[in-house]
């Protein structure tokens, strides 16, 4: 059996999704949309019926010389990026996935993505444009497949991240971006002060650099651009080569640093460029440091209140992706500021009204 | 129709005497500086969109953050509308007075607050001038990325407001790709920070929302951006064309060869010959069109990719290709470009400048039905385009003195735009709404969209107090306009209140 014949064909189901959340709506009856159901570790549990979108895939519309893509939220991220390699391209935010149903709604749904973020931008600087089914079940069109767009509010990237709470994703646009030419990895021995004073020497030159991660000893770089550039900067840091996959391993949470010992819980640190290690008691939990040290995971058998602490003393965030039934924290996000949640809840309240999209998804209180 | 307000399809805003306010104000805030003589109040009658001018009813100047969150808590509770300005270089009216409203000028906001050259941020109060940025940031060896035309005048805080383009947002993006945290002050004078000093911040993505939001959803206090390592150099091309169709081609052909230039500008015949006549950039001026491709980044692969352009603009037809041989004449070839809005100016009395975007393959298209609107009007249109992401800067050539010009220019950037949205693009791509495109936003959104963003906004501001009218038009405006869809040939929501 060819590969062709086991896919499910492309499917537009948009017109049941509509339907089924005009009942929703009608009976107030909440929803648990579900794509690939790989990431429903991210975030609190939600008790809902299922309204399923994996069936809804397929991409809609690639036109490469225009650098867009268009496709249907159940998509499988690996067929999409499939698709791209094709034409010589990608998906410039390098979303995680966590198994091949990892689906293009929920890489854009959760917003995560990969170690090339500081470089290249977020999951939301790539979307240019969705189909969004809203509480009423309208399907309605916000951006569109032009790089600038700044007629009425930005929904499409409003949407992103907001893990299906205010409306469900029913089909994105997204700007897409050429391979690079050459492509080097290398590692170079150093301590965690060295490699991020490096780090923070490195970024103010303009590098070919698109990931930087310590670990465990040791500063591990990813360049790509030009053949040139890539060749010379090689040059330059010296090290050695790096084993193949490891940027991938690292992006999907798969390379063995993210193996937890019982007890431990995962947490990501999110932290402002430059921020020096945190000082968190007499821990000496091990750290990843990616994202050139923006992006943080610690193993750890601390309670989220110190690390939030911590981390919100350096003016960032900390979020545990253990889930709570597992050991994790029951809340999995950092706590909003009081006024920040008022407009949350308003916002809310405003799209979702009878509280019918992913109750409880981000935060317990709506 | 009129794009001025109209309280009967706009909305009632709420009536005061202007006494009233202005001695309020004066008791509540006894240090705010507040202009209400009418020769004080006459320079802000209008922003860059100068064809459309209203007198606010007060012009308050806040020299501190205490004052704007003071009048804030003021007008909220009288129920006063707040309009705030910035430089007031925007070209879409998104700073447009209101008769029964107070002007914020955040004008006196114009420090920087701090640079972190290790950290690449800077941190500054709304009032910087965009410009000002990468000038504090260049001994560092770092600049800001998005550069709007108007970038030695226009402010920070009205970049974020309009998300703000330039000339090189398809390789560094827009201003909402560029800012890292917002910090605002809610229509009820209450301090939100949006976004974090870390890449991303818990919750919904408020930052995202803020940039573009025109003044509507709070009034900005604080941004701070990313700053990026300059780059090592950049060169520039300048390609000819006897034929519009062939440059559009050699755009597309440049970025399916896996290049992203760092600028793609061209020009037209009528924007060639206007802005050789004023700068003398050697433009050639026996084209049809002519393209700008910059090329930035590290030397040794900016001559590569020079040479695979240079490989791509001859195999696409280019009738002379020439290579600016040094930063002064890379600034020359430049000056045209950046020039051609004044330049334009100087062929007639006045100019109105159109801000559509469009899929790059329905260039050639949507420049055919612009040529023969300039027919049918009889109207002079020059365009001037940031081809390498499809947006669209048409100047309608006209005469405010002659008897019905100005509507006649209106009437024909209005099919402009709505040529874009048919093309697939949208009716504005840096230069937002404003009161400018109020109209046509009927064409892009159909009620429910509208009706959306409508909410959005009363998640913020209930009662409509910031900015009322820009941005997101009445369901009636669009029903009078008639252009409103109208699926299965009913309107959205009938229940609703039409305004």
């Amino acid at each position: 059996m060819t590969e062709s014949q086991i896919t499910p064909p492309n499917h537009d189901i948009a017109s049941r999704l509509c339907e089924q959340v005009k009942e929703a709506y009608q009976q107030r009856a909440p929803l648990r949309i579900v794509g690939g159901n790989t990431r429903a570790f991210y975030g609190r549990p939600v008790d809902a019926a299922p309204l399923d979108v994996a069936e809804h895939r397929g991409i809609v519309h690639y036109d490469p010389v225009e650098l867009i893509v268009t496709a249907r939220a159940g998509t499988p991220l690996d067929e999409l990026e499939a698709v791209l390699d094709d034409s010589g391209q990608m998906l410039g935010f390098e979303p995680p996935r966590f198994g091949p149903q990892s689906t293009l709604g929920g890489a854009v749904a959760t917003g995560m993505a990969g170690p090339r973020r500081p470089w290249a931008g977020a999951t939301r600087d790539f979307v240019l444009g969705t189909r969004v089914i809203t509480q009423q079940g309208d399907l309605l069109r916000f951006g569109g497949e032009v790089m600038k767009n700044v007629a009425g509010y930005d929904m499409s990237r409003l949407m992103t991240g907001a893990q299906g709470t205010l409306g469900v994703l029913a089909d994105v646009s997204l700007k897409v971006l050429p391979q690079p030419p050459a492509r080097a990895s290398l590692r170079l021995a150093l301590p965690l002060d060295k490699a991020l004073a490096r780090l923070a020497e490195l970024g103010r030159r303009p590098l070919p650099v698109t990931a930087a991660v310590w670990h465990d000893g040791a500063l591990c770089l990813r360049l790509e651009g030009g053949h040139s550039s890539v060749e010379a900067t090689r040059q330059e840091l010296g090290g050695e080569p790096l084993e193949a996959g490891f940027w991938e391993a690292l992006r999907d949470l798969s390379h063995r640093f993210f193996h937890l010992s019982p007890g431990q819980a995962l947490w990501r640190l999110s932290l402002p460029p430059n921020t020096p290690p945190l000082t968190l008691g007499d821990s000496q939990e091990p750290v990843l440091y990616d994202w050139a040290s923006c992006q943080r995971f610690i193993k750890t058998t601390l309670d989220g209140d110190t690390l939030r602490r911590a981390c919100q003393a350096a003016g960032g965030h900390a979020t545990c992706y253990t889930p709570a039934a597992a050991g994790g924290a029951e809340e999995p996000f950092t706590p909003l500021n009081p006024v920040v949640e008022k407009y949350h809840r308003r916002l809310k309240e405003q799209l979702d009204t009878r509280g019918i999209f992913n109750p409880g998804r981000l935060y317990a209180a709506f | 129709m009129s794009i001025l307000y109209d309280e009967a399809i706009d909305g009632p805003l709420a009536t005061f005497a202007k006494t009233d306010v202005l001695s309020d104000l004066q008791q509540h805030i006894p240090t705010l500086t507040l202009l209400h003589r009418e020769e004080d109040l006459r320079p802000f009658e209008c922003d860059g969109l100068a064809a459309y001018r209203v007198l606010p009813m007060l012009v308050a100047m806040p020299a501190t953050l205490d004052e704007v969150q003071s009048l804030l808590k003021r007008c909220h509770a009288l129920g006063v509308a707040v309009v705030t300005r910035g430089a007031g270089t925007g070209l879409s009216g998104g700073a447009l007075p209101l008769e029964r409203g107070v002007l914020l000028v955040m004008s006196r906001f114009q420090h920087i607050i701090s640079i972190d050259p290790d950290a690449r941020t800077a941190r500054l109060q709304p009032g910087v001038r965009n410009l000002a940025i990468s000038e504090a940031a260049a001994p560092y060896g770092l600049y800001y990325a998005p550069d709007p035309s108007s970038q030695i005048a226009c402010s920070i805080g009205g970049n974020v407001a309009e998300n703000a383009g330039g000339v090189h947002c398809l390789k560094y993006g827009l201003t909402v790709h560029n800012v890292m945290r917002v910090d605002i002050l809610t229509v009820e004078g209450e301090p939100m920070t949006l976004g974090a000093d870390a890449l991303d911040a818990p919750g919904f993505d408020l930052l995202a929302l803020i940039n573009g939001s025109e003044g509507m959803l709070g009034v900005i206090t604080e941004i701070t951006v990313k700053l990026l390592p300059q780059p090592e150099v950049a060169k520039v091309l300048m390609a000819s064309f006897d034929d519009v169709e062939k440059a559009g081609q050699a755009v597309g052909n440049i970025i399916a060869a896996g290049i992203i230039p760092g600028g793609l500008e061209m020009m037209d015949k009528l924007a060639i010959q206007a802005a050789e006549d004023f700068v003398q950039a050697g433009y050639p001026l026996e084209a049809e069109a002519i393209l700008l491709c910059e090329l930035d980044g590290v030397l040794a692969d900016v001559d590569d990719d020079c040479d695979t352009v240079r490989g791509v603009l001859e195999k696409a037809g280019a009738t002379d290709i020439r290579q600016a041989r040094d930063d002064a004449e890379r600034a020359v070839f430049w000056s045209g470009r950046k020039n051609a809005f004044p330049a334009v100016g100087r062929l007639s009395p006045d100019y109105y400048c159109m801000d559509g975007t469009i899929p790059r393959r329905e260039l050639p298209h949507v420049l055919n039905d612009i040529a023969a609107l300039s027919r049918e009007s009889g109207l002079r249109i020059a365009n001037v385009f940031h081809a390498g992401d499809g947006n669209m800067h048409p100047l309608i050539l006209f005469d405010a003195n002659r008897e019905g010009e100005l509507a006649l220019a209106e009437e024909v950037g209005g099919k402009i735009l709505e040529l874009c949205v048919a093309a697939g693009g949208s009716i504005t791509g840096e230069h937002g709404v404003g009161r400018e495109k109020i109209n046509q936003m009927c064409s892009q959104f159909n009620g429910d969209e509208i009706t959306l963003f409508h909410a959005i906004k009363a998640a913020f501001d209930p009662q409509g107090l910031l900015n009322p009218g820009k941005n997101i038009p009445t369901l009636a405006r669009c029903a009078e306009f008639g252009a409103m869809h109208v699926h299965n040939n009913e309107l959205a929501h009938p229940d609703i209140p039409r305004f």
